[in-house]
């Protein structure tokens, strides 16, 4: 096989093999050229605020430890005892000075620096003097607005340099508030029998949600008497490096200044008057975006942050080609007062997550695919053409553009590790 | 029914007549067995007494949004749910308290078995339930479900009520 696409920019024609979604080789080449070379999100700041917080993450199918060490710096440790591997930190968040592994009982501090062991005797004088018995941190690990990142390839590129026109779209988060965002407690941790791709298409794909999420939008309807049809309308962007994003009006309400009637009139007050204060800061224009548009962004490969009904961060990876772990974060302007922030997680959980009136839903759509890719020999390709002849100034938010860039990456590093004849499998 | 009068084998009966409801698929009438002022929620794994505005519930139902649940399940377009999973809900170690009182608070154990496409996923827990009596009827006030799992993984969703 040549590649795992089939771009046809004359013809209008894009194609993506299905073979992707069911193949343990690729999932080994995923891994190797994907998971242990981009940037992944590991967590975000506002999770470890003390000195001494920490948190256990899997990220890019490593064990992690994500702790703001006794210096103030932020570090993602690798949560195995340099000794003979054991997991150290076995409670999934705390505070604490020291990681103890309990087998031999070594010890370290919370930067992971060796501090004893029983017996030291036994070992040389000079043991340990070139920090090969601490806990190993991940070389890369960097932020942006709070978000951040690992990478496992100590020659990537910054991440800076990696977001490309994603940053934008962080930007726009960040702006909504002025004392910071922070992550709400209870990460959604659940899973989906499918591909992980197919996650990362569904999470910015307007076109199935009319279709899909008949029945939330139906609920809205019933709320807002005023609205008459239901639509989404906006574009798609592919954002470089594989990322993406679709940009759009939708008819639900966005705790950052769009107001709907489910909603009290003092919330509306409220909502008025943070618009009022956003068109301040920025401007008219910029307000209007940050406060009335919906963007559903995709971070290649795996980051999913949906700017929608709330803020939802969202990071997946695959156990095998069919299953897939998801971790789902909640996002809130830190000095929210509380009336807001129930309205704002009210609106979450109707819609998004494992409860939700939708999220489900995606999830069922995702393991059908799944299932009816065994036809795959007979069966071979994925359409994803819509919008494709369009051009560029007239893209709709329901065209497949921001699908396409992420697959042209996919493809490319791929066909990159097959070229080098590179494989872990 | 007289409040004084009710027993904790009148309790049971209730929700095991809760339970046959949830599994018979008549999810309207499981929203009529709540109070006006009903409520029906599950907090974060691990965490069940969660402050809702700090974390995100799974569920955190007022009496209009579990009337919508319930009516959203039996559409055909709940694509989750359709056709229909298979489900089996059993009730145990149940433990009544406050019996006589206006506000009767019963926790019980429950595992629920749920089916579909050849995949059986198993959701335990407790429930914690305020029921009262009016008109000789018993009523659920509130119902909180409390999940004992590590993640929600492998079933990767609550689609059903539980």
């Amino acid at each position: 096989m040549n590649s795992y696409i089939f771009d046809d920019k004359v013809n209008n024609e894009f194609l993506v093999n299905r073979t992707v979604f069911t193949d343990r080789e690729v999932l080994a080449r995923e891994r190797a050229e994907i998971f242990s070379k981009c940037w992944l999100f590991i967590g975000h700041e506002s999770e470890v605020p003390e000195k001494g917080d920490y948190k256990r993450k899997k990220v890019g199918g490593r064990n992690l430890i994500l702790v703001r060490s006794h210096d103030n710096e932020i570090r993602a440790l690798y949560n195995t005892c340099p000794h003979r591997g054991a997991l150290i930190a076995r409670e999934n968040e705390g505070n604490s000075r020291v990681f103890r592994c309990f087998y031999h009982a070594w010890s370290f501090k919370n930067d992971g620096c060796l501090v004893g062991m029983p017996g030291n005797d036994a070992y040389p004088e000079d043991f340990n003097n070139d920090g090969s018995k601490n806990m190993k941190a991940v070389n890369r690990f960097e932020s942006y607005q709070g978000f951040l990142f690992v990478n496992f390839d100590d020659n990537a590129i910054s991440l800076n340099e990696y977001l490309a026109g994603a940053k934008e779209y962080l930007d726009l988060i960040a702006d909504q508030s002025e004392s910071g965002m922070e992550v709400l407690g209870g990460v959604q941790e659940y899973s989906v029998r499918a591909n992980w791709k197919l996650l990362t298409e569904n999470s910015a794909d307007l076109y199935h949600g009319l279709p899909t999420h008949k029945t939330y939008f139906d609920i809205k309807q019933e709320q807002d008497p005023d609205l008459k049809k239901v639509g989404l309308f906006g574009y798609g962007k592919d954002l470089g490096n594989g990322h993406g994003v679709v940009e759009y009006r939708a008819p639900w309400g966005r705790p950052i200044a769009q107001w709907t009637p489910i909603w009290d009139e003092n919330l509306k007050k409220d909502m008025e008057r943070m618009k009022e204060r956003l068109i301040e800061k920025f401007g008219e224009e910029r307000a209007s975006r940050i406060a009335d548009w919906n963007r559903n962004i995709v971070i290649f490969p795996n980051l999913v942050i949906n700017d929608i009904m709330a803020i939802t961060a969202r990071t997946f990876y695959p156990t095998s080609p069919g299953y897939l772990e998801s971790y789902g974060y909640s996002l809130a302007p830190k000095d929210e007062n509380m009336v807001h922030r129930l309205a704002r997680n009210n609106n979450f959980l109707e819609f998004l997550g494992p409860g939700g009136f939708a999220t489900p839903d995606d999830n069922e759509a995702l393991e059908l695919c799944q299932e009816a890719y065994n036809n795959n020999l007979e069966v071979q390709w994925n359409d994803v053409s819509r919008g494709m002849k369009r051009d560029a100034e007239d893209i709709e938010g329901t065209d497949e553009l921001q699908m396409r860039s992420f697959w042209r990456e996919f493809d490319r590093r791929i066909q990159e590790s097959m070229r080098k004849g590179a494989s872990k499998v | 029914m007289k409040v004084e009068n009710i027993t904790k084998e009148d309790i049971t009966e209730f929700l095991y007549k809760e339970a046959y409801i949830l599994d018979d698929w008549n999810l309207k009438e499981w929203a009529s067995l709540f109070t006006d002022d009903g409520t029906y929620k599950i907090p974060p794994l691990g965490r069940p007494n969660a402050d809702p505005k700090e974390a995100i519930f799974f569920v955190h139902d007022d009496r209009e949004r579990l009337q919508h649940r319930a009516e959203r399940l039996l559409k055909k377009e709940a694509h989750v749910e359709y056709p229909h999973s298979t489900t089996v809900r059993n009730y145990h170690n149940i433990m009544v308290e406050n019996l006589g009182s206006e506000i009767i608070t019963v926790r019980c154990n429950f595992t629920t078995y749920r089916t579909k496409r050849e995949v059986i996923d198993t959701f335990v827990g407790y429930n914690v339930y305020n029921i009262i009596p009016i008109n000789s009827e018993l009523w659920i006030k509130n119902k909180k479900v409390v999940l004992k799992h590590d993640s929600l993984r492998p079933h990767g969703k609550i689609s059903l009520i539980l």
